[in-house]
């Protein structure tokens, strides 16, 4: 590489690091070692002990500490002399705002979700800096470069959205483990722990009534002076005995599947566990929330051993107890936490017995704890060879050399020969809502869909939006900020629970929305197309939004997209995307992409490179014309 | 499966990789002895990558002292003198990487890789040979071979932009993941010196030009005495003489080799970080792949070049 040029290119230049993560702690790294002096780094993150595999700047002394300032300090070490400023902060925080951006010479993201890409690729848009885009899991990576209007934005090619489950397929047929999984964590462990007010699909009424007229009560209910292992005896009955008793009785669903087998806690279970294992009371010693464990006082030490039934329940029950014995006071505002020991016990128990009850293979607390947790595979490895890529462009887009700008993919398989794959960068593309401003067509029931199922559904799920502000014509319908007053914040209140034809200015079949972020300085239209049914398993939204890149490969999902478009959406992190709407649909817990990589390019002639991928090509060609 | 489990805290440190090569690839892996020798950037970067994915030990063998050229892309020495004085490249890069990861040993061997013998390497399980001459990859390479167990043995050099990965696992056997099945699959292996002197005639047109750049250098460098890596751009002229004379006696033309590439090698004097972090990081996998039986492996040729960002493996073995 020319090297008086590019050193002055990289000494002068000023970059962004987004993420001290697996893909910073190489990023800054390398950074540091080639040259870079003023390197600016944000991540809200905290050490976590699982992260010392491979984000090799920390050490166990630094658990619990800022990523961002540990990263810098260690970095520091070997090149004392160069600038590294650190923030423990979320890259959406107000101060990071389009002016901020405007500073740097080039972003780096190193990020672990979709929705802080989405938001950097808006503020970089706005303030017209480059940004180089990057993702792990397992040994697939890949790195993109996205200069406004001249290579295609994060967003200009729709990302997989996360997978999600019909809700009967949750609550009465399962057929993977998968499934016994979102069950126990989504509707069992939010039921019994999480916030009572919330829409749960769970049935919770007693059967034993069941013909009777008279409302039965909810089984959930617990009596202050409620013995907890009765209690913990009395769910299980309920959800594994005769809740899958019931479901029995409706023939229909079972003509054509495995009929379940209801289990109780008296066929698996000794009368009274007390005198078995001396109970719950000498288990744990520290009290720390997250330490607390089921498995020490059931002599169970092994997270990678599969647990047989009687095992599960054992942990079923002693978890259950040990939340309402040490943890009483977090019951009703439990959400599922991958780090939390006891919850993972739980859910893992609950999801067996189900597993069990329905045929279903069962898994280890190890495995259950990965798909629960939607934990991404990572190595230090991947992310050292990302890092070294994500540099190599960053110093073309320092030098300009627009021409030499590639987007790589780094693949567990060779494809062509090769391992490391350059191919050259899409142009913008010209329905993308984000950098081309293209209206998008939103299909609504617009007499029965409130204000505040768009806001939550589409304009914060689907757009990505943090601080947004909707208007109708000349009228605002809705907006969040700290400088609103009373009445202003009240009347949108209001708006959200009218139906859109009920506003004050009615939006009704035709209507254009104006949507605006105004941290993320991105504005766009929406047109409103009123529809009256909706398919709730297709589309359990109640809503269809359309309009963006929905051109190439709509039909069918052609293995092909597998190569190109999933890697850096699942990459390096700790949690999953989102579930769009709680009570219609699940998410998918595990990411699945990193099978098919482009197994499907082989090819004799090797004489093309970087437009050897098919897909990529009929993809460019579809863009351009 | 074999026997022990792992610790409750390898378990927790490991969890993600786990979940990447399973918990009978963590027990083998650490119970592996790596032993490294020349220590610049990318061999630190391979070293940093094996120490947090868990070896059993790691075994250090670079007797220079260390200069302030030492620590050009070598983020393993601190350009602390108090701390480097005196010390020679493999004590420092030990101090540094057992901090990685203190559940993996880390030592430091002295000596001359040429003249250690078959005991020596008896205890290692993999090889890696960084910037050597193409004299000691042979006899290394070859003393190797004559041991009753299988060593897995790599060089690697990064000139520059430019990096090659050699592979030699002699008969090996993995398992290779199917849609439904693993099968047992067996690869030869040619050793360094069958897979160096391979007739350039029938080797494939499109083979990447560094396999054959990297031969011309590595020759000057013997012929003329140099260090590997110790060349200038006023070494150019007699380069590419030499490269005329081998394309003459291997009957194919002269442009087979572009004369920018060799231009490049030969001017570039220190290693470019973000290629030793490239490089570095598939010799990692390649190790962790080998020493786990789990996947398959490189044969037997892996080239990187930042100029057109491509990574790719050539196989060239004997016929
Ligand atoms: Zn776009």
């Amino acid at each position: 590489m020319d090297t008086q040029q590019q050193q002055s290119a990289i000494k002068g230049a000023k970059v962004l690091m987004v993420g001290a993560g697996g893909i910073g702690c190489e990023l800054l790294k390398t950074l540091a070692l080639s040259g870079f002096e003023d390197i600016h780094i944000i991540d809200m993150d905290t050490i976590e002990v699982s992260n010392l595999n491979r984000q090799f700047l920390f050490r166990r002394s630094h658990v619990g500490q800022s990523k961002a300032k540990v990263a810098r300090d260690a970095v520091l070490r070997f090149r004392p002399h160069i600038s590294i400023r650190s923030y423990h902060a979320n890259v959406k925080n107000p101060e990071f705002d389009v002016d901020f951006f405007k500073q740097f010479d080039v972003i780096l993201n190193g990020l672990d979700n979709l929705d802080a890409r989405r938001h950097v690729n808006r503020l970089c848009l706005a303030a017209d800096v480059p940004l180089v885009e990057s993702g792990t899991t397992g040994f697939l990576g890949q790195v993109t470069v996205h200069v406004k209007g001249k290579t295609e934005c994060y967003e200009c090619q729709t990302k997989p959205a996360p997978k999600t489950y019909p809700v009967c397929t949750i609550t009465s047929t399962p057929t993977k483990f998968v499934h016994c999984i979102v069950w126990a964590k989504e509707l069992l462990f939010a039921k019994l722990f999480g916030d009572k007010n919330q829409d749960n699909d769970l049935n919770v009424r007693s059967n034993n009534s069941a013909s009777s007229s008279k409302e039965t009560e909810d089984v959930f209910e617990r009596a202050e002076d409620e013995d907890i292992e009765q209690y913990g005896r009395k769910i299980y009955d309920h959800v594994f005995g005769s809740n899958i008793e019931a479901a029995l009785s409706n023939e229909e669903t079972w003509k054509n599947r495995r009929r379940p087998r209801p289990i109780y806690s008296k066929d698996v279970l000794p009368e009274s566990l007390i005198q078995q294992n001396g109970g719950s009371q000498n288990c744990s010693v520290a009290d720390d929330d997250s330490t607390v464990s089921a498995m020490p006082s059931l002599g169970l030490k092994n997270p990678q051993e599969l647990w047989g039934l009687t095992q599960n329940s054992l942990v079923f029950i002693e978890a259950l107890k040990l939340f309402f014995a040490k943890r009483k006071k977090e019951i009703g505002h439990l959400t599922f936490d991958k780090d939390d020991q006891l919850a993972v016990e739980f859910v893992t128990a609950a999801a067996n017995i189900r597993a069990e009850s329905f045929g279903i293979p069962l898994h280890s607390l190890f495995e259950a704890k990965g798909i629960a947790g939607n934990i991404v595979h990572a190595v230090a490895t991947t992310n050292a060879i990302i890092a070294g890529l994500i540099v190599i462009e960053a110093i073309k887009v320092l030098k300009k050399d627009a021409d030499k700008y590639r987007m790589t993919y780094c693949l567990e398989h060779p494809s062509r020969k090769m391992l490391l794959m350059p191919v050259e960068p899409f142009e913008p593309n010209p329905s993308c809502y984000v950098c081309s401003k293209t209206p998008l067509v939103l299909e609504i029931n617009t007499q029965k869909s409130k204000l505040r199922d768009v806001v939550d559904k589409i304009v914060k799920a689907k757009l990505g939006m943090n601080l947004p502000l909707i208007m109708h014509g000349a009228s605002l319908l809705y907006e969040v900020g700290d400088d609103l007053d009373d009445i202003m914040v009240a009347n949108y209140n209001a708006n959200l629970e009218k139906s859109l034809s009920e506003l004050p200015s009615p939006v009704i079949n035709g209507s254009s929305l104006t949507v605006e972020d105004l941290q993320q300085e991105l504005s766009c239209k929406i047109n409103v197309k009123h529809r009256e049914e909706f398919d709730e398993e297709k589309e359990p939204e109640g809503m269809v939004l359309s309009g963006w890149t929905q051109a190439p490969a709509t039909n069918g999902e052609s293995a092909s997209t597998s190569n190109n478009e999933n890697v850096s959406d699942v990459t390096e992190s700790s949690s999953g995307p989102e579930i769009a709407s709680k009570k219609r649909s699940f998410s998918e817990t595990q990411p699945e992409n990193h099978k098919k990589e482009a197994e499907n390019i082989e090819s004799e002639d090797e004489d093309l490179m970087e437009i050897e991928n098919p897909m990529i090509v009929s993809k460019k060609k579809k863009r351009v014309e | 499966m074999d026997g022990e489990e792992l610790t409750e805290q390898e378990t927790a440190l490991y969890d993600r990789q786990i979940r990447v090569w399973g918990a009978g690839a963590q027990r083998r892996l650490s119970k592996s002895h790596v032993l490294v020798s020349g220590i610049k950037g990318t061999v630190a970067e391979f070293c940093k990558n094996i120490v947090l994915a868990g070896v059993g030990s790691v075994t250090l063998l670079d007797d220079r002292f260390v200069t302030s050229e030492a620590f050009n892309a070598n983020f393993l020495i601190l350009p602390d003198e108090n701390a480097y004085v005196g010390k020679t490249v493999a004590e420092v890069c030990c101090d540094s990487l057992k901090e990685f990861n203190p559940m993996v040993h880390v030592s430091v061997e002295k000596g001359d890789l040429s003249t250690l013998g078959v005991e020596f390497f008896n205890k290692f399980d993999v090889v890696i040979i960084g910037y050597s001459s193409r004299a000691t990859k042979k006899a290394v390479n070859e003393t190797c071979r004559k041991l009753t167990k299988r060593v897995a043995f790599y060089t690697v050099d990064c000139r520059g932009s430019c990096g090659e990965i050699f592979v030699d696992l002699q008969n090996y056997k993995y398992a290779k993941k199917n849609p439904d099945e693993t099968v047992e699959c067996e690869l030869t292996f040619s050793s360094f010196e069958e897979a160096v002197s391979v007739p350039w005639k029938p080797i494939p047109r499109r083979t990447a030009k560094l396999y054959f750049a990297t031969r011309v250098i590595e020759l000057f460098e013997e012929t003329e005495g140099r260090k590997p890596g110790e060349c200038s751009v006023s070494d150019l002229p007699s380069v590419l003489k030499l490269k005329k004379e081998l394309c003459e006696g291997n009957s194919v033309s002269e442009n087979h080799i572009p004369d920018s590439l060799l231009e490049r090698l030969v001017s570039s004097n220190s290693e470019f970080p973000p290629a030793c972090a490239i490089i570095g990081g598939i010799l990692g996998q390649e190790v962790i792949k080998a020493i786990s039986g789990k996947g398959e492996p490189l044969k037997n040729f892996f080239y990187f070049d930042a100029e057109d960002g491509k990574g790719v493996i050539e196989d060239i073995s004997k016929a």
